[in-house]
């Protein structure tokens, strides 16, 4: 278990700084510049040394901030996060604990985040903080229902709420050609669960200067920025359990196919960030409930139908 | 009903567009340069401090050291000294201080020779003051030596002392 915890810690921070870099490079080729070229082989040590320097700051605490709560808060977003990879099956023998309600503990514990940055915006005590942290809630909640929904018409299929059993459903085909529809679905929630841009008005900079982490400097920024990249992680292997059959693949080991897949997810998700401008509040929710909520619920109607009829 | 999915599918037509317009930049070459390492080729219309023409013929300047530049100059920010060798006039010492130039453009429309020209030099850069006073003459010899040619010799006046001041004392 102490080796388990120590990989994913590795596996977190490893997974964040190339993400990091990831997603700067993405940033860069798509506005025809090279991006972080100077430390390391094009750039590749560049977050390590930004995380250095995050570790060397300073850490203030603003006057009249609500102090046990602005304490608590990256550490309430952090640790659900390493929750997450209990259950996360990253090759058939690669599980740390393959438990019977994989699923539903994913989406139990990623709806922490959301009481965390209500603490972080709520404590702040600063305007922008708790507006951030309001759309925040406003949106998770809105966005979680279709996520669930969709999730939901998979595990019909499947019967188990099992990972490794999702993903020995897919011998023969991925869930992805059978349901395109959930897959679209459950790709747009996820941008907006991980508050990724074009849903990142938690954070939007232009309005909110940082939105919930405003007040926050040093590590306890850092680590509100490592949750946000670990969360990007987590909801793309869930994706690729439910949708792009796991581990399976051929020739290379099931843990690289794995890995691709996940990868190939966040590109997806980096690229939405690069190509769409951000949506207006009452956009985005009216998307959600007038859009997603009502497609989630006929793709369930239809799937159910179907495993009923054939 | 039937606008509903409209709306729906021609939005999401228009996130899929943006979507091909952003891969396609993706994977294009890069515009970039890597400043200090690599370096573009300036246009020659690019109009950096003045500096004298080399003249390809004879693989000196046209200089005749008559000071009109000095005086046009708005800045006065133009030095220039020549001595009389053979009743033809040189210049020994043709000096910008570019602190104050304008890039008006005035010195080089009114040299009598055309003598002068702007220069593709935009790497400017310096700790004081002094670093942004240029030797025009000093400039042509490296030039010169570009093409392996030796300093400009200075020019000596045959008899008496017939140095010209042409610096303005305004
Ligand atoms: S460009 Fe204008 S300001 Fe500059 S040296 Fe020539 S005359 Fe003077
Ligand atoms: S105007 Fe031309 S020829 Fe006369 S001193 Fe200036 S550069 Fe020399």
């Amino acid at each position: 278990m102490i080796v388990a915890l120590i990989g994913v810690i590795a596996l977190v921070s490893v997974n964040a700084l190339f993400l990091i870099w990831m997603e700067r490079k993405v940033a860069a080729h798509i506005q025809l510049r090279p991006g972080p070229m100077e430390v390391g082989f094009h750039g590749a040590l560049q977050t390590v040394a930004d995380a250095i320097k995050l570790i060397g700051k300073e850490l203030i605490t603003p006057e009249e901030v609500d102090r046990p709560i602005y304490l608590l808060a990256p550490i309430v977003i952090f640790l659900p996060v390493l929750v997450l990879f209990l259950v996360i099956p990253f090759a058939p023998n690669l599980i740390i604990r393959d438990l019977n309600v994989g699923i539903l503990l994913i989406f139990a514990f990623s709806s922490l985040t959301v009481l965390s940055i209500l603490m972080a915006g709520w404590s702040s005590n600063n305007k922008y903080s708790v507006f951030g942290a309001i759309r925040s809630i406003a949106q998770n909640i809105a966005y979680e229902i279709p996520l669930l929904i969709t999730a939901m018409s998979i595990i019909l299929m499947v019967g188990s709420f099992k990972l490794s059993a999702i993903v020995a459903a897919q011998d023969k085909v991925w869930f992805v050609v059978i349901q395109p529809l959930a897959f679209l679905l459950y790709i747009i929630c996820a941008t907006a669960e991980t508050n990724r841009a074009p849903f990142d008005i938690p954070e939007a900079e232009s309005e909110l200067v940082a939105g919930f982490h405003t007040e926050y400097s040093g590590m306890r920024f850092g680590l509100f920025f490592l949750a946000e990249y670990t969360n990007m992680f987590v909801v793309s292997a869930v994706a690729t359990v439910l949708f792009l059959g796991g581990w399976r693949g051929w020739i290379l080991p099931p843990v690289v196919w794995f890995l691709i897949k996940v990868y190939a997810i966040i590109f997806l998700i980096m690229w939405f960030r690069w190509t769409f401008p951000r949506l207006r509040f009452d956009q985005l929710i009216s998307f959600a409930w007038k859009v997603l909520i009502p497609l989630a619920f006929v793709n369930l109607l239809v799937t159910a139908l179907a495993i009923k009829l054939f | 009903m039937v606008a509903y999915f409209r709306e729906m599918f021609v939005g999401l037509w228009s996130l899929v567009a943006g979507m091909a317009v952003t891969i396609r930049y993706f994977v294009r070459p890069i515009v970039t340069v890597q400043y200090p390492r690599q370096k573009l080729t300036m246009t020659p219309k690019y109009r950096g401090h003045i500096e004298l023409i080399m003249d390809p013929e004879t693989n000196t300047h046209r200089c005749t050291a008559c000071g009109m530049c000095v005086r046009t100059c708005p800045s006065s920010l133009i030095t220039v000294e020549g001595v009389k060798v053979k009743k033809k006039k040189l210049p020994v010492k043709h000096v910008i201080d570019y602190s104050y130039c304008s890039l008006c453009g005035l010195c080089v429309e009114v040299c009598p020779t055309k003598a002068l020209k702007f220069s593709n030099e935009y790497r400017l850069a310096g700790y004081q003051r002094q670093d942004m006073v240029i030797d025009l003459m000093a400039r042509l010899d490296a030039e010169r030596a570009t093409v392996g040619l030796p300093p400009l010799p200075i020019p000596t006046p045959e008899s008496e002392e017939e140095t010209t001041s042409a610096e303005e004392k305004a």
